[in-house]
């Protein structure tokens, strides 16, 4: 493959005695829709949370876009161009769906260009990333007032505000209906397109099959499995530890 | 409304406030005006970094401390320059000084606001709970500190006595109101000016979810220096005229507890997302108390504060503000 | 340096040390095992101090004695006011903020109320072994350390033992770490956490009684306590009952050390400078989690 956009070199994670992650390597290429799945307690939100820097590893590198990336704290990758969107959505709850759009485009976006985004900007930009994800009609709700679904699209809108060249989306569609989830699954495909690379971490097979053009298998913080979703489905671990018969 | 109007708006009512109380003749208006003014002050400060980020500090007393014991300190070498400086810069010194008040208020500020940033620096990477316990701690090690401090009188205390009068403003006091009403529109507008920023976002996303912020990209822990920064530095302004204000400065009065309770109090009570909470606070507050020390007793007062406050962060957690909007519906920011 | 100075220092030191344990280990549960930070611990032991006084100047019963029979009456506090609390924040949601400021509230009606009632002179009380010391050797221990101290000790063993052995206090230990797989375990997590609340406030109760055997106490002694306690849980790890008493000896004999060689009136700022240090450097702590 090119160049990856993201590197990962046997990592590693201990909760004091339990090892959450042994020695994954991962290397994602620019562009492309990885899946990652797992059984629960495999490792995977550990696993996000190394890379975008909310916890820090102890052994193993991380690499992003050719850089070491292992000392930055979170917000300095977000602002490399690494996003993701929590497993629970964590909106602000204080602030309104609008308000909650306007943080990355200013913390974010308006940081890497090193200008303040003028009102009319903001506005512009939230409305448009609103827009993708259809919550337009909501801007000025709080997300004490939104569905379960809707709270999953303004996570994932939010992380898209911050412009990233990764996004990480962390279980977006858990407990969502069949059309929430097919929904779901066209807007990261239409991310995708605009040339955003995507780590889809989910359960639901489905969603990942009909998404990923690679597949990776975390299974109790060793990664089991690499390849295409059709080889990873079909190899015997994977079957064993995860899928079943 | 566009901050311009807004200073104009408070300077217009400060003059006329500052000259209601010169024709009502009675200096007692203004005594007990300076205080509730000094709450302002302090209320306004603690809540841009408890109100605004969600960092509790329950160590206002020291910062206030900071400052009047800054005025202390220069106040004793204005006194006798020649005891502190050598021969050599002795002669510049004493030109400079005894130092103008409002200039002591300005240094006061850095000093406090320096502290705010060594504490803020050694413990806002922790979790918001060790940092309250931090200025808990730092109070103490500064009260600590000044007691066995004799340049400053240590226990026994400080005489700073002012002229008695000034020019323009006639009695003394009527001239600390009037700084005292100075640094209120300081603080008010700061608080005003950091709301509508994008600066008050981030504060805010600190306050709501830190994770997350820094997720968005939010630098949190520059955001909360810069807010301890600024919090400590107010107090510490806010404490500057009191040595000039009570005369008589010992630890006991200046690390009193009602200054820790009342700055989270009053803005608790008046509502902690607006800057309009604090102010609202500490006028009710303010005055409640400078009524009821002189009719019940100084500790019933500081009795009622307390239960005020527990109330309210039961019942009413987002204060008189909050249940304002509530009652009035939600209206877009004044 | 004098020798049988420093060590009787040393002794002393470990002592009180003891007690402190006594004084800490009800927020090393509140806060280290239920995330409550409940600063308004010492206002509870200051509670406990005065009841003992009453009690044992109007019918003489020993302050210690006193303070068992305080036990429920302060249990059923604690329960009040854990109940108060979470009703009003912990269901609510995440607001630190707002559960910091109500026992922030608390400590401070506390102290103002006990002003109130009793002033600011200092109180104490009378029992047998009050002024009386062991003398072994060089080494002196007088009883009015010695009787808490070890009333201390027993109390922080019987805690070790009900919350490693008994299936309440297992529980306690499991809410800390995993409410769910205990709500799975048809254990009601908020039950589990008003039960330890609870405790916690029982034990300044034994804690106040010991208090004022060692020293007279006013109604601001509390806010003193405040460091010593935060310094030892932070020092000791928080949620770790044997870190606890080692920080706490640890706390004693350094402020005991500093009180006989450079004078009482730095003590407070021993503990609370501690704090701040061990925040700094390492703020899991000794035995931290």
């Amino acid at each position: 493959m090119t160049a990856p956009i993201l590197r990962i070199e046997q990592l590693s994670k201990r909760f004091g005695g339990f090892v959450a992650l042994d020695g994954v390597d991962l290397a994602v290429a620019p562009g492309e829709r990885l899946g990652l799945i797992g059984p629960n307690g495999s490792g995977k939100s550990t696993l996000v949370n190394c890379i975008c820097g909310t916890l820090r590893n102890e052994d193993g590198k991380v690499s992003f876009d050719g850089a070491q990336i292992d000392g930055l704290i979170a917000h300095e990758r977000t602002r490399l161009g690494l996003a993701r969107s929590f497993q629970l959505p964590r909106p602000f709850m204080s602030m309104t769906v609008a308000e909650n759009i306007h943080v990355p485009l200013i913390y974010t976006v308006g940081a890497r260009a090193r200008h303040h985004l003028s009102a009319a900007e903001l506005d512009q930009r939230c409305m448009e990333l609103l827009a993708l994800v259809a919550l337009d009609g909501k801007a000025r709700h709080y997300p004490r007032d939104l569905t379960q679904v809707e709270m999953r699209k303004l996570e994932l809108a939010r992380a898209v505000a911050a412009e990233p060249k990764l996004l990480i989306a962390d279980e977006a569609m858990a407990g969502l209906s069949h059309s929430e989830v097919e929904d779901i699954v066209k807007l990261l495909i239409r991310l995708n397109e605009r040339g955003i690379t995507i780590i889809m971490i989910e359960h639901i097979m489905r969603a990942v099959m009909a998404f990923s053009q690679r597949l990776a298998v975390l299974v109790s913080g060793k990664k089991i499995a690499d390849g295409t979703p059709d080889d990873v489905i079909k190899d015997k671990d994977v079957v064993g530890a995860y899928l079943g018969t | 409304m566009r901050t311009p109007v807004f200073v104009l708006i408070e300077i217009v009512i400060a003059v006329a406030l500052y000259l209601a109380f010169h024709f009502f003749g009675n200096d007692y208006l203004f005594f007990a005006g300076y205080t509730v003014l000094q709450f302002i002050v302090l209320a306004t400060a603690w809540n841009i970094l408890g109100g605004y980020c969600g960092y509790v500090n329950f160590g206002s007393a020291g910062f206030f401390a900071i400052g009047a014991y800054t005025s202390v300190c220069l106040f004793t070498i204005g006194q006798a320059p020649e005891d502190v400086f050598p021969a050599a810069i002795l002669p510049a010194m004493q030109a400079i000084f005894p130092l103008p008040v409002p200039v002591i208020i300005v240094i006061a500020g850095i000093m406090a606001g320096l502290v705010g940033l060594g504490t803020g620096y050694l413990t806002l990477r922790l979790r918001g709970v060790f940092f309250a316990i931090a200025t808990l701690a730092l109070a103490v090690v500064l009260q600590t500190l000044i007691v066995n401090w004799s340049f400053v009188g240590g226990s026994r205390g400080a005489y700073v006595i002012p002229a008695n009068t000034v020019p323009v403003f006639g009695p003394y006091i009527q001239y600390l109101f009037a700084l005292m009403l100075l640094l209120v529109i300081v603080a008010l507008t700061s608080a005003r000016l950091i709301e509508r920023s994008s600066l008050g976002v981030g504060f805010a996303t600190i306050r709501d979810d830190e994770l997350a912020a820094e997720a968005c990209g939010v630098p949190t822990l520059k955001l909360k220096l810069i807010a301890t920064v600024l919090s400590g530095a107010l107090m510490g302004m806010a404490g500057a005229p009191f040595p000039f204000y009570i005369g008589y400065t010992e630890p006991g009065s200046v690390f009193d507890l009602g200054y820790a309770i009342n700055s989270i109090a009053m803005p608790m009570i008046g509502g902690t997302t607006s800057w309009a909470g604090p102010l609202i606070g500490a006028i009710l507050l303010g005055t409640m108390q400078q009524v009821a020390t002189v009719t019940i007793s100084s500790a019933v007062n500081l009795l009622i504060v307390g239960l005020l406050l527990i109330g309210f962060v039961i019942v009413a957690p987002s204060g008189i503000v909050g249940l304002w909007q509530s009652w009035f519906g939600k209206r877009s920011k004044p | 340096m004098d020798f049988s100075l420093l060590m009787n220092a040393v002794i002393a030191g470990l002592l009180i040390g003891a007690f402190y344990a006594a004084v800490t280990c009800g927020i090393s549960i509140s806060f280290g095992m239920l995330d409550v930070v409940n600063i308004a611990h010492p206002a509870f032991i200051i509670l406990g101090s005065y009841i003992a006084y009453i009690v044992n100047t109007h019918y003489g019963l020993d302050p210690i004695l006193v303070s068992i029979i305080a036990l429920p009456a302060f249990y059923a506090l604690g329960a009040a006011v854990y109940q108060i609390f979470y009703v009003s924040f912990e269901k609510r949601g995440q607001d630190s903020l707002r559960g910091l400021a109500f026992f922030f509230g608390l400590l401070f009606v506390t102290e103002v109320f006990l002003v109130l009632v009793f002033g600011v002179d200092y109180r104490s009380v009378d029992a047998v072994y009050i002024g009386s010391s062991l003398h072994l050797g060089p080494v002196e221990l007088p009883l009015r350390l010695l009787v808490p101290c070890t009333v201390s000790l027993v109390m922080f063993a019987g805690l070790q033992v009900f919350l490693g052995r008994t299936f309440v206090g297992r529980a306690v230990m499991a809410v800390s770490q995993d409410p769910l797989a205990l709500r799975l375990m048809a254990v009601d997590p908020t039950r589990i956490k008003r039960i330890a609340f609870a405790l916690s406030i029982a034990t300044a109760s034994l804690a106040g009684a010991c208090l004022i055997i060692i020293q007279p106490v006013i109604p601001s002694v509390g806010r003193d306590y405040i460091g010593r306690i935060f310094a030892i849980c932070v020092l000791g790890g928080l949620g770790s009952l044997p870190g606890t008493l080692i920080a706490a000896l640890l706390l004693g004999v350094i402020e005991s050390i500093t009180a006989t060689f450079y004078g009482p009136s730095w003590a407070p700022a021993v503990s609370f400078g501690l704090l701040l240090l061990t925040l700094a450097v390492r703020p899991s702590g000794l035995l931290g989690r």
